[in-house]
């Protein structure tokens, strides 16, 4: 017996495939769930309370969707060239820091339909060098943007670590290690009142229908498929794999600096340390679930967010830590990329 | 500035570069080891965590501390045999499937752990390993400090060094290891299995990982806590190039990263006024800077990351 390549996959099989993946995750995880002494069911019925049962969950849900979306977008843009970006919670958090420090600074006296383009711009700028960095790494010395992306996600948080609590240290804020604020008018407009949810979320999705306009329409989303499909034939086409890299490198690096950018412009309004609970690596599983599609970023973004939401809600009713939440979404992980191999292959004898 | 150059002769100092060193050398070995095999195991980072989490927790329960050790070892040889299923027989991404299994183990590691203690409450600390000094050895001045009055599970490092680049390139069995990096299919047209190999050599590294991480709990520090590995398994992926995938330039790798990693932890004290970022940060950027010097003339496993399928070229 021997997995045999499909020669076309049916859409019903990518559809039904990251659904398959999430339900063998949940009922993986309900048995961590039962050996914590609670019932599976009687938890999930609390997870999707907490973050699909009122009006200001759901708005809580769409907020903490809103950056998955981009680092979803992030993760999927590189993957499709196969430039493995796992750097995007760095890139977030430098987007964060340029996003605090401009919006405080020279921005603050713009009038807002000037200034919030521009930080957003400033947060996409300073992503995308740190992901630059390595490509270009990558294309000159054969540096594996792997561990290069990911030793960065570490030098990034200590360097906003040392800008919040040296130059950029708010002294309003009782020796609270966070950054200086955006001036006010700079801040994200809420797009239901009296809920957390900003026009951010509006940003994430446009970002989605561009990325799958630019992979669909244009040159570039040609090119970073071949170059992820067959660098070597992609070369062979007449390719240049450098510069449809670095092209991939600054919309990647740009999205997850924009992921950044959004959570300080619309939901906390200065940088902490503490600001990302690992949104940068919830990216790429929800680019995997996603099966690299943007339809698909939105979708999983969302649904990945109705775990974290919710399981921070189950965790305050039952004795069910909120680290289900990372385990249900590793597991989504690791059983999508099985459920994939097998909407793509068939056993043959 | 005599008191930064006064530092780099002191006993203390080179102790510590072996004993910071010790968890680098377990997790590059297992790195090594499966790379040679042909597969990249990203795993790391996660399997480290687990190792740590699982040792300290078995002590905590009342086990003996080489049970800890050898629990760690166990767990990460079932967390390589889930990478090795995935990425050898079904021939998935080995990025995808490694990072899949970081976000797993390390996630599972949190769970379980705050299961059993409530946020808040201080972590619940154990009696780690006591040094173990070599009887007559350990007496010779600076040298004996240094080398011989380490915990044991250091001893065991430097020895699985040994052992590892002795069965790599001189046993029929490392040579098939290695001709699985290189070339599967000469493997196969030997007689041996490729799949097994390679399977083998995922299950023995993540062992080693397991157990390199299970001495920050047993030996560097006396309990668990979240987070705690912070990106030592990424650096062991970065010294696995650095060490052009042989065993002993990776226990010179470790021991060099050690080294700087404890003369900043002194410099820190010694000069004030540097923020302290500053020092934490250059760990992952001399890790980043090694990886550039050497990776134009590292020499790679040919068959690295290239999944095996019969009579398939």
């Amino acid at each position: 017996m021997r997995l045999e390549r499909r020669p076309y996959v049916p859409l019903a099989y990518a559809i039904v495939s990251p659904l398959a993946a999430v339900l063998a995750a949940l009922l993986l995880a309900g048995a961590l769930i039962a050996a914590a002494g609670v019932s599976p069911l009687a938890a999930y019925g609390e997870m999707l309370k907490g973050a699909l049962g009122s009006r200001l969950a759901v708005t809580e849900m769409l907020a903490r969707a809103t950056p998955l979306i981009l680092t979803g977008l992030a993760a999927a843009v590189a993957f499709r060239a196969r430039l493995w970006n796992i750097g995007a919670e760095g890139q977030l958090y430098l987007g964060a820091l340029v996003t605090a420090w401009a919006g405080h600074g020279f921005v603050s006296t713009l009038p807002p339909l000037l200034g919030i383009p521009l930080l957003m711009l400033l947060g996409m700028a300073a992503g995308a060098l740190l992901l630059l960095g390595p490509t270009a790494l990558r294309l000159g010395f054969g540096v594996d943007e792997v561990v290069t992306t990911l030793l960065l996600n570490f030098v990034a948080v200590l360097f906003v670590g040392l800008m919040v609590e040296g130059p950029l240290k708010d002294p309003m804020a009782f020796g609270w290690p966070a950054s200086v604020p955006v001036a006010s008018d700079l801040r994200l407009p809420d797009l239901i009142p009296r809920s957390r949810l900003h026009i951010g979320l509006l940003v994430a999705v446009g970002a989605a229908l561009l990325v799958w306009l630019a992979n669909a329409r244009t040159v570039w989303g040609a090119e970073s498929l071949a170059a992820g499909l067959s660098p070597r034939a992609a070369a062979f086409a007449g390719v240049s794999l450098p510069r449809t890299l670095l092209g991939t490198a600054t919309l990647s690096g740009g999205l997850a600096g924009l992921a950044g950018a959004i959570e300080v412009l619309g939901s906390t309004g200065y940088v902490t340390t503490t600001l990302s609970p690992g949104f940068g690596y919830a990216g790429i599983v929800v680019a995997m679930l996603a099966g690299l599609h943007p339809a698909g970023v939105v979708a999983a973004a969302v649904f990945l967010a109705t775990i974290f939401v919710g399981a921070d809600a189950m965790s305050r009713a039952t004795e069910v830590p909120s680290f289900i939440a990372d385990v249900i979404m590793s597991l989504s992980l690791l059983s999508m990329i099985v459920a994939l191999l097998l909407a793509t292959h068939r056993l043959v004898r | 500035m005599t008191g930064a150059l006064d530092l780099l002769l002191t006993a203390s100092l080179w102790a510590a570069v072996l004993r910071i060193a010790t968890p680098l050398i377990f997790g590059t070995l297992g790195a090594l080891l499966c790379e040679r095999a042909g597969v990249l195991n990203l795993g790391i980072e996660g399997i480290m965590t687990f190792g740590a989490m699982i040792g300290w927790l078995a002590v905590y329960q009342g086990a003996d501390l080489w049970t800890g050790l050898l629990a760690a070892g166990l767990a990460g040889a079932l967390f390589g045999l889930l990478h090795a299923w995935l990425t050898v027989p079904l021939g998935l991404s080995q990025h995808v499937s490694g990072l899949g299994i970081t976000l797993f183990a390390s996630s599972l590691s949190y769970y379980l752990y705050r299961l059993l203690v409530v946020v808040g409450e201080s972590p619940p600390t154990i009696q780690p390993f006591r040094p173990l000094p070599i009887p007559g050895l350990s007496t010779i001045p600076f040298l004996g400090e240094v080398l011989f009055d380490q915990a044991a599970p250091t001893y065991l490092a430097l020895a699985t060094v040994a052992v590892l680049s002795y069965v790599l390139a001189r046993t029929p069995l490392g040579l098939a290891i290695r001709m699985t990096g290189e070339n599967p299919h000469a493997v196969e047209a030997q007689g041996l299995n490729p799949i097994r190999l390679r399977t083998g050599a995922v299950v023995a590294g993540s062992a080693l990982m397991g157990v390199g991480g299970a001495f920050l709990t047993t030996v560097a520090f006396n309990s668990f806590f979240p987070y705690m590995v912070q990106g030592r398994g990424w650096i062991c992926i970065a010294l696995v190039v650095f060490s052009s995938w042989r065993p002993g330039k990776a226990l010179l790798g470790a021991l060099l990263f050690a080294l700087f990693d404890a003369y900043q932890l002194r410099l820190q004290n010694a000069v004030p006024g540097v923020p302290y970022q500053l020092f934490l940060m250059a760990p992952y950027l001399l890790s980043i800077l090694a990886l550039v010097l050497v990776s134009r003339r590292a020499r790679v496993p040919e068959a690295l990351m290239a999944p095996y399928r019969r009579g398939e070229r």
